[in-house]
């Protein structure tokens, strides 16, 4: 297919083949480009969808959005079973193959330096919820107020035992960001989810990413088992491996410029 | 026999993991590269915002000091109602200024000639 050409991630040269019915983004299976000792994974997609101005309008739609964007995991996903990718963001995209190439030889040393630091590790999500309460009319239909001064009364205690709640479920979060912080590497906390989105019921009180290396993984999964249940009415979940994706953004000092500018020419 | 690269097994992904554990990393993390296809970065910024905005709990983004689309008509129905009685009000005002310029000018024609040569030449 003639188009251009979709990078999902960089990564360095491996022998395990990835898996045969792997698609891309746009139904291409991802090829392997080669620069530099550097691998550049490469799909080709339809001019009509992924040039600028449909892109764009792509978008903006949450459906077409969304496929991609599984479609963009599911090829990082593969990659982690074989290698060590660097995730790139999804939407990036060049005219030819000599354009990924130039990209790949401006950036080779800033990518052999993030793919050092990344190298082996993996990233696990974890979150804890705080289930929705049961409605406490509900559970005692019985305590109908009396009186105005008895619904305050009753207003007070919910309002004083839901706040309870939540600060036990933040004093469970903030306990075990540190306990999974000490096992992992590194670690990073992200905006909490809107149920709305993740389908997820009750209230996401922590939403963090941990680089963990895998000979690490089992230890890390682990004590993440052993905190669910621990506390009535907290919840908590694990994701991944996943590709270091929360990991895969930060340059070291020294690179950072040589990040920087393509972008800062960009803005302006 | 345990090697280096052995991993548990996936937990939550594939059928688990949610749309928004994936749409946060695909969209909101991994490196940033301008491509040759140029999607405004403000306009990845700006779907980024939206999305954040469905991510993260209103709640929480009113706590960070996110609220200005509780002012902006086209995305709140509170500030499109908080509009159109604004525009009311604005537009009463004028109707009653207009009808005591009216009545001023039936009882005193002179006196009130100014004020309305006045009142034209403020009108757009």
């Amino acid at each position: 297919m003639i188009g251009l050409r979709y990078v999902y991630a960089v990564c360095r040269p491996f022998s395990t083949p990835l898996q045969a019915q792997l698609s891309g983004v746009a139904g291409d299976p991802p090829r392997l480009l080669t620069h530099h000792g550097l691998v550049a994974v490469v799909s080709h997609v339809p001019e009509a969808d992924f040039a600028e101005e449909p892109l764009r309008a792509h978008l903006e739609d949450l459906d077409w959005l969304t496929g991609v964007a599984r479609a963009h995991q599911g090829v990082i996903d593969a990659l982690t079973t074989v290698t060590t990718p660097l995730p790139l963001r999804l939407g990036t995209v060049f005219r030819d193959d000599s354009g990924v190439r130039t990209m790949i030889e401006a950036r080779k040393e800033s990518f052999r330096h993030t793919l050092d630091r990344l190298e082996g590790r993996v990233e696990w999500g974890v979150k804890v919820f705080l289930e929705d309460a049961p409605k406490p009319e509900a559970a005692a239909p019985a305590a109908r107020p009396a009186s105005g001064r008895d619904y305050l009364r009753q207003r007070r205690s919910q309002t004083k035992s839901q706040d309870e709640l939540w600060q036990r479920a933040e004093l469970f979060a903030t306990q075990l960001h540190e306990t999974l912080s000490r096992v992992a590497e590194d670690s990073r906390l992200h905006a909490p989810q809107n149920p709305a989105l993740s389908g997820a019921s009750g209230r996401n009180v922590l939403n963090a990413a941990y680089l963990v290396p895998r000979a690490g993984s089992e230890e890390f999964v682990e004590k993440v088992d052993q905190t669910k249940g621990e506390l009535p009415g907290i919840r908590v979940e694990l994701t991944g491996p996943w590709a270091a994706y929360s990991f895969a953004g930060d340059t070291a000092p020294e690179s950072a410029s040589d990040e920087e500018r393509p972008n800062a020419k960009e803005r302006s | 026999m345990t090697t280096p690269g052995r991993l548990p097994d996936p937990y939550g992904q594939g059928g688990g993991a949610n749309l928004a554990d994936i749409l946060e990393r695909v969209l909101d993390k991994g490196i940033v590269i301008a491509g040759d296809i140029r999607i405004n970065l403000l306009d990845i910024e700006l779907l980024t915002i939206k999305l954040r905005l469905i991510v993260a709990s209103v709640d929480k983004a009113k706590e960070m000091g996110i609220d200005w689309w509780e002012t902006d008509p086209a995305l709140s129905s509170r500030a499109r109602r908080d509009e159109l009685a604004r525009e009311n009000a604005e537009l009463r005002e004028r109707l009653a200024a207009l009808e005591e310029l009216e009545a001023g000018r039936d009882q005193e024609p002179s006196s009130t000639a100014s004020a309305q040569e006045q009142a034209h030449r403020e009108a757009p």
